[in-house]
């Protein structure tokens, strides 16, 4: 799983509505997989980042020089575009767990494929 | 012929054999490409990538024509065997072993559309006891009307069992929001029909939600 869909996931727990994002990763491990570089998607992508949880997320696997928040010219802004690539679509988590802050619930990853499933309690 | 929904939960259908026979078949494969591409044609997507969900990837065959299309994508299936083949064919998709019946777990907005492929009338199955189909269906629509950015597309080429089928889930659907319904290509063709729901999150503004045109209704060939 790429970061960008990271980003993105929340618990969906039965009832956990709050403080239910970002999932927090324990024990990852991470690959970095090469992919094309496409400004345009990025750009697209960009109104729909949250870049706290995603400058959080980065601490938690050991990623340093996140800057703190998108700078105003992002869009033209090739260095940093280059730098959210690498970031967002180039580090896969193969390997670890997700915990929910609010519920604690448990999303295992394995071969980088996160189960999603919920016991029946939580449905 | 019997449905495979009546057989077994997906994900026991789909075992390993299952899913290996299902992605080598180039019949199959070949089929899950076109619907795919029509599906995709159905988003309607303005130019550019997109962030596109895959309901029910499988193995990844419609995963790599969005992917072929520019676009990125994240997938989910119940199958852990039909993931493991998607993962030994390197697709470029983000997957998730999740129950579709079990609701979304995307941030509000997240998806500039979603496909799916021969997925829907699984979840209308009660396989086991605790499936309450029209419950799921909910959770289901809701989820999804939730992770779509505001007037996204959502189209689910699928094979009704019966015109009931058809009935309870656009109300469900509709009852979680969606606008649009059922398309049917090419329905004077035994071989070529093919059943798409289309569906609307909403309504950008400015923009009317005008349900696109079916194929082939004029009689004219595949
Ligand atoms: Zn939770």
């Amino acid at each position: 799983m790429r970061l960008i869909t990271h980003n993105m996931l929340q618990c969906h727990a039965k009832n956990c509505n709050v403080n239910n994002f970002p999932l927090r990763f324990e024990n990852a491990e991470v690959e970095l997989i090469e992919a094309d570089f496409n400004p345009e998607f990025l750009i697209n992508m960009l109104p729909k980042l949250e870049w706290n949880a995603l400058a959080t997320t980065a601490v938690q696997l050991g990623i340093a020089n996140v800057p703190a928040q998108i700078p105003d010219n992002a869009a033209e802004n090739e260095e940093f575009l280059k730098a959210l690539h690498g970031l967002i679509l180039e580090t896969h988590v193969q390997q670890g767990q997700m915990v929910c802050n609010n519920c604690q619930h448990v999303y295992k990853i394995t071969n980088g494929i996160p189960n999603m499933l919920l016991g029946e309690h939580e449905i | 012929m019997s449905r495979p929904e009546h057989i077994a939960p997906p994900e026991i259908f789909y075992g390993d054999v299952e899913a290996r026979k299902y992605t080598d078949n180039s019949r199959i494969a070949s089929i899950q490409a076109d619907m795919a591409y029509r599906a995709l044609e159905l988003l309607n997507l303005p130019p550019g990538p997109a962030y596109l969900l895959d309901i029910g990837c499988g193995s990844g065959l419609s995963g790599e024509i969005l992917e072929e299309e520019g676009h990125a994508w994240v997938g989910m299936d119940i199958s852990p065997s039909m993931l493991e083949v998607a993962l030994e064919r390197e697709v470029e998709g983000d997957l998730f072993l999740q129950d579709a019946g079990q609701g979304m777990s995307f941030r509000p907005g997240t998806f500039d559309g979603a496909i799916s492929i021969s997925v829907l009338q699984w979840l209308c199955n009660a396989d086991k006891q605790v499936n309450r189909p029209k419950a799921r269906m909910h959770r289901f629509f809701s989820t999804l009307y939730a992770s779509l950015r505001k007037g996204a597309r959502a189209v689910f080429q699928f094979y009704p069992e019966n015109d009931d089928q058809i009935q309870m889930i656009t109300d469900v659907a509709t009852r979680c929001g969606f606008e649009g319904g059922l398309l049917v290509d090419y329905p004077n063709s035994k071989k070529a029909k093919k059943y798409y729901l289309c569906l609307f999150a909403g309504q950008q503004t400015g923009v009317r939600n005008d349900m696109p045109r079916a194929l082939g209704e004029n009689g004219e060939m595949h």
